[in-house]
């Protein structure tokens, strides 16, 4: 099993560290995981990237420019990583503030309004992990369980009072998530 | 089992400091390596193992506070990036020709000038050629993911006083910034002041009554004496280039191609064969651990059984020249590299690949 996911939007969004809790969580279920952010000027400019890749294997190169899953909370994000999805894998979006819609047919595509959700669950700071839900939901490659170690892991440790708060963010994204196209 | 930790490969070079006894860091932070002070400023371990961290004003005087700091027998290090290493050279000159251990590291970025901030390797020749200036070596380890990070800091400094020279861990952009899971290996406390008179007896930690006084200097107006001091160097390298050669190799053994590739690029170059061993092409690939003392005589070998080899380098064709002294003609050598920051893929190599193979 290899899963390669590109996590891509506005810097702030959390989207690095998404891809760092997804990664240490598939570190507690025993996979190898890198985790490679763009750190050049476009992150300086405002946008954000992060490919996770999880394998039972060893990860050989850390760079791909296919993806089994991409994550897009932008339209920047959109316009660049939409056609990197390989046929069959999976879009996850944010549809606030994408004003072009994804278009193809060949991949599964859901989205989750992860604005609304991190409302409900009462603190704007926990968007990431209603995405990372919806994610979850779309494909539950890691383990609640795991994914709850990570965030252990990933959290420093005198903010370990925010996990319940992040793992119902993440409830909230598996419940509201929203199947666009199934292939 | 020992805990596991996802780290960017510029925090484990930090830890591993931290862990592994280092006396003092000393740098100035650049794009892509500040993650090392960064970690090494928030991790305090002045207030633990006592280790000095210093943020000096410049690359240049990072460097000399290695050269005083190494003079006195401390195991000490330092980290920048390319245009920072080149402010560095001069020092490191200096240090390699006073018989100095110390470890740098060298997150390579886009150059020459200013450059980019994104990922490269094009400080090969730099950095494995010499730098600064004068007849030496820096002993060069090429880190491939954040393990090696932390492990090649020890590593390193085995190296450094095992033989008195400049270690450098010639990183790239990728391996800086990329988190991977790191395995720590129990903590090794700093070097006591008997233990380092043991290990650096050489070091200027006060003349004790009985011995001539140790004297650390690159300067003498001699020729003769220089000269001499050069034959030294000389043996002393030789030594090195015939027990210190490392190396991997991945589906070499019955290969009828070899790529060579170090750093990030020999993990790119893995999947690259794994993609032509997929469609039947037997290809196998090379990895120097060590650029210098650099793996000639595996290379020589590779290159009777092979068809031809590729050198793949994000610059414009460095460590190429060394496979082809290598190789010495035995068989065709190629070369595909991406500058300026750019990183190739998989999938281009292949490209590349069978394009120079005739095989497209």
């Amino acid at each position: 099993m290899k899963e390669e996911i590109i996590i891509a939007g506005f810097g702030g969004q959390g989207v690095l560290s998404m891809g760092k809790i997804l990664a240490y969580s598939a570190i507690m279920q025993d996979m190898e995981v890198t985790w490679m952010p763009s750190y050049g000027p476009e992150m300086r400019g405002g946008t954000a990237n992060v490919c996770v890749i999880l394998s039972d294997r060893k990860i050989g190169s850390p760079i791909v420019t296919k993806y089994d899953t991409a994550i897009i909370l932008n339209q920047q994000s959109m316009d660049k990583f939409e056609k990197t999805v390989k046929p069959g894998g999976w879009l996850v979006y944010d549809p606030s503030g994408i004003t072009s819609h994804p278009t193809r047919t060949d991949i599964n595509i859901c989205r989750i309004n992860a604005i609304e959700g991190a409302a409900r669950v009462g603190n704007a700071k926990v968007y990431n992990m209603v995405v990372l839900g919806a994610f979850l939901k779309a494909k539950p490659i890691v383990s609640l369980e795991n994914v709850e170690k990570g965030l252990g892991k990933s959290i420093p440790a005198r903010y370990g009072s925010m996990i319940p708060l992040n793992k119902a963010a993440i409830m909230d994204g598996m419940e509201n998530v929203e199947i666009v196209n199934r292939v | 089992m020992a805990e596991k930790i996802l780290m960017k490969g510029n925090e484990a070079i930090a830890i591993s400091a931290i862990r592994n006894g280092v006396d003092g860091y000393f740098g100035y932070p650049i794009t892509p390596q500040s993650e090392v002070m960064e970690t090494l400023m928030k991790e305090k371990p002045w207030e633990t193992t006592g280790m000095v961290v210093l943020q000096a004003e410049s690359e240049t005087s990072s460097i000399n506070m290695i050269y005083g700091g190494a003079s006195c027998g401390k195991k000490v290090m330092t980290s920048s990036s390319s245009p920072g290493i080149s402010l560095m050279c001069e020092g490191i000159s200096y240090i390699a020709g006073a018989e100095l251990p110390c470890v740098v590291v060298d997150v390579m970025r886009g150059g020459p000038g200013l450059g980019t901030i994104q990922p490269s390797q094009s400080d090969y020749n730099q950095i494995v050629k010499g730098g600064g200036h004068g007849d030496y070596h820096n002993i060069v380890l090429a880190p491939a993911s954040a393990q090696d990070m932390y492990d090649f800091v020890d590593w390193g400094f085995d190296l450094a006083f095992k033989y008195r020279t400049p270690v450098v861990i010639l990183a790239d952009g990728i391996i800086g910034q990329m988190m991977e899971k790191v395995e720590m290996h129990p903590m090794k406390p700093r070097r006591t002041d008997a233990e380092i008179l043991e290990a650096a007896p050489w070091s200027t930690t006060g003349k004790p009554a009985g011995r001539e006084r140790n004297i650390i200097t690159s300067l003498s107006l001699d020729a003769d004496i220089q000269e001499r001091f050069n034959r030294k160097l000389k043996g002393k390298y030789e030594i090195i280039e015939e027990n210190e050669v490392k190396f991997s190799e991945y589906m070499t053994e019955d290969a009828e191609y070899v790529f060579v590739a170090f750093g990030c690029s020999s993990r790119i170059c893995e999947a690259v064969v794994d993609e032509l061993r997929a469609e039947g092409i037997k290809a196998g690939l090379l990895r120097p651990i060590t650029l210098y003392p650099f793996p000639f005589k595996e290379i020589e070998r590779l290159s009777k059984q092979v068809k031809s080899m590729m050198s793949i380098e994000l610059n414009l064709g460095q460590m190429v020249h060394d496979v082809r002294l290598a190789v010495n003609g035995t068989c065709p050598v190629g070369f595909y590299g991406r500058q300026g920051g750019n990183i190739y893929t998989p999938e281009e190599i292949v490209a590349e690949f069978k394009k120079f193979n005739g095989l497209a």
